[in-house]
């Protein structure tokens, strides 16, 4: 008796289909993340934007569909709104900066110098954060710089008060809950470095911090904007840490924003606008630098 | 410091130094471990100065470990090196007199091929004026002008690896290191390659060191070659040396092919109970009936597969006492010709008894 042994081809109508009509394929590769992308996305940063030409009628507080460029012109002139702006500017920077300060030395230590044990164990110490609640996160940073707070009692015998609830205690909050953002990327990029690169340097005359500066960062270049991108526009658009850890005087643009949401809706919105130009700068920034296309 | 070395006069390397020619690397002693392995015994070696010495051995043997060694990217777990007569034991690389060529060239992805070129000038703070003139002649001296604003990743395998001995050589170091440069070209190429380095070395007239493990290169190119084995050493002498007169088992069969003959074999074919190693192009095939001249040694057995390789034919013959015996033999009868010998054919291996190494 002979067995035969090939299979049966079964037809399969779908895959046929699919198979002879490329713009099906294209359909159903696309229908879904598209009608996310422009649905939801798109149209509602849309609707924004044009509720910032919109005004509220003064008696009765309802949004009144319009043309008037007073939220612009309010937004500008305000001397509190342009400090606002110019202050999370500021914060948003300082946390970039201050990522990417820490990122780089740990980044070079775990990828090159620590033992797979201790590497795995810093791994998991940088993104456990990320599992942690927000919300909890800057809890405990309250708890930790508040007047009776850590800080305080650690450096109390040194004689050193911290920094409260002040705008310093915003950016380390910001850069604790974003830090992970920066460090990621760069470490991944440094363990992508051969160690080749590090023994030529050494090889040819290179101490140390000559190398980093020489071959290591401009190697990390591209990681660098990755993260700065998160660290930046993360930090922009933050509140909550300003409120419950900035005391009176650091308001972020979100802030305002936020007590305005229910008032004043154009205002709001009309505000909003600004951290968008932030961050599109900020990327046009970074794209002259051509980091984007190594990306 | 390492400045001395760099901050000669420019010109073409190789013009009159008075330091040339004090390029000697002393290792005494030295043995590296990793953890529980060892990677180093205790080696003792001396590389002279203006040599091109070769460490060959298969892959774990050590040896680049050692290269690694004398360049500090390692240190030494004890012993001692010296290079152009000073111990630089604990020494970093930039401090060191020496230069490296790396297996996969390491050029640096994100610089120029000049800017790659100049980099161990730049970090010494050379002048501008003087890195451009300097890296010019590098550039000119591999023949590599044209790319000088390329980046590496727009080069071939083989430029690249010209721009990696460039820029080593362009520091005008006492010694030159290169880790198995030649490994990831194809075969033509790293011929060309080969007679390429063995020039350049001439010219500049400096100690290459070089590792490698094909053995083929290493007989070309060395002026010595050590022999590595298990992190140890286990011949060192001229290309001539380590062939002909392999001194081990181990050098005898990992430098070419090699008839190894055991102790008890021996003993039954020539009457002197050591082991012998005999190269197949030194083995000729006869008639069985054919009488061995009195100072030749002679196997009888049968031919069990032929090997054409192009300009030699090879002969594995078992032999009636169980050996294996390859005979090599020059295809120098007319091309339309085929093989004197077939398979099957009952033949008489012969040597002259005193061309066979004794590998104790």
């Amino acid at each position: 008796m002979t067995t035969t042994t090939t299979t049966a081809r079964t037809s399969k109508p779908l895959s046929t289909l699919l198979y002879r009509h490329r713009w099906m394929r294209l359909v159903g590769l696309l229908s879904l993340p598209l009608t996310w992308l422009i649905g939801l996305y798109i149209v509602s940063l849309a609707l924004l934007l044009v509720t910032a030409f919109w005004y509220i009628d003064a008696f009765t507080s309802k949004v009144i569909p319009g043309f008037t460029l007073d939220n612009f012109v309010l937004v500008f002139s305000e001397p509190a709104y342009i400090t606002t702006s110019l202050r999370t500017l500021g914060v948003a920077l300082a946390v970039t900066l201050l990522s990417a300060v820490f990122a780089v030395p740990l980044g070079i230590f775990m990828a090159k110098l620590a033992s797979p044990w201790l590497r795995a164990v810093l791994a998991v110490a940088i993104t456990l954060p990320l599992w942690a609640g927000y919300l909890v996160k800057i809890l405990a940073m309250r708890i930790t710089f508040t007047e009776e707070g850590f800080f305080n009692w650690l450096m109390a015998p040194f004689g050193i008060t911290g920094p409260g609830f002040s705008i310093v205690t915003v950016v380390l909050t910001l850069t604790y809950l974003w830090f992970p953002y920066m460090a990621l990327p760069v470490y991944t990029a440094i363990r992508q470095i051969p160690v080749n690169l590090f023994d030529a340097s050494s090889d040819l005359g290179a101490h140390g911090f000559t190398t980093i500066r020489t071959v290591v960062l401009p190697l990390l270049w591209p990681a660098l904007i990755a993260g700065s991108v998160f660290t930046f526009s993360l930090s922009l658009g933050d509140y909550i840490v300003a409120r419950f850890v900035g005391g009176a005087n650091a308001q972020m643009i979100g802030s305002i924003i936020a007590s305005n949401i229910n008032l004043n809706p154009p205002v709001a919105a009309a505000f909003s606008v600004i951290p968008i130009a932030f961050v599109v700068i900020y990327l046009l920034v970074t794209r002259r630098t051509g980091a984007l296309e190594r990306m | 410091m390492s400045a001395p070395h760099a901050t000669t006069t420019p010109g073409a390397p190789g013009s009159a130094d008075p330091e040339r020619g004090h390029g000697g690397v002393e290792l005494t002693a030295v043995t590296k471990r990793f953890g529980e392995t060892t990677a180093v015994d205790n080696l003792t070696l001396t590389v002279e100065s203006g040599e091109f010495f070769s460490m060959l051995g298969p892959s774990g043997s050590g040896k680049t470990t050692v290269l690694r060694l004398i360049a500090g990217f390692e240190e030494v777990t004890s012993g001692t090196i010296a290079i152009a007569g000073a111990d630089v034991t604990g020494a970093a690389p930039f401090d060191r007199t020496v230069n490296t060529v790396f297996q996969d060239y390491a050029l640096f992805p994100h610089m120029s091929i000049a800017e790659n070129v100049a980099y161990g000038l730049r970090v010494r703070k050379v002048a501008k004026a003087e890195q451009r003139e300097r890296v010019a002649t590098a550039l000119e001296q591999v023949r590599l002008s044209h790319v000088a604003d390329r980046l590496p990743h727009q080069l071939s395998g083989g430029q690249r690896q010209r721009i990696a001995l460039a820029r080593a050589l362009i520091l005008q170091p006492r010694v030159l290191l290169l880790d198995e440069p030649l490994g990831a070209l194809d075969k033509q190429l790293r011929e060309q390659m080969q007679i390429e380095l063995k020039q350049i070395q001439r010219e500049v007239g400096i100690t290459f060191i070089f590792v490698t493990h094909d053995q083929e290169e290493a007989l070309t190119l060395s002026d010595r070659i050590a022999v590595f084995n298990n992190g140890k050493v286990e011949q060192v002498g001229t290309p001539r040396e380590v062939y002909e007169y392999p001194q081990t088992a181990f050098v005898a069969s990992f430098l070419g092919l090699s008839n190894l003959i055991d102790a008890a074999h021996a003993e039954r074919l020539t009457g002197v109970a050591t082991a012998i190693s005999v190269r197949p192009e030194r083995v000729r095939l006869m008639d069985a009936r054919t009488e061995p001249a009195a100072h030749e040694t002679c196997v009888d057995g049968t031919i069990v597969e032929t090997v054409y390789t192009g300009p030699t034919t090879r002969y594995i013959v078992d032999t009636v006492d169980g050996l294996r015996v390859v005979a090599e033999r020059h295809n120098d009868h007319a091309p339309s010709d085929t093989a004197p010998y077939h398979r099957g054919d009952a033949v008489r291996a012969v040597w002259v008894t005193e061309h066979a190494a004794i590998v104790p």
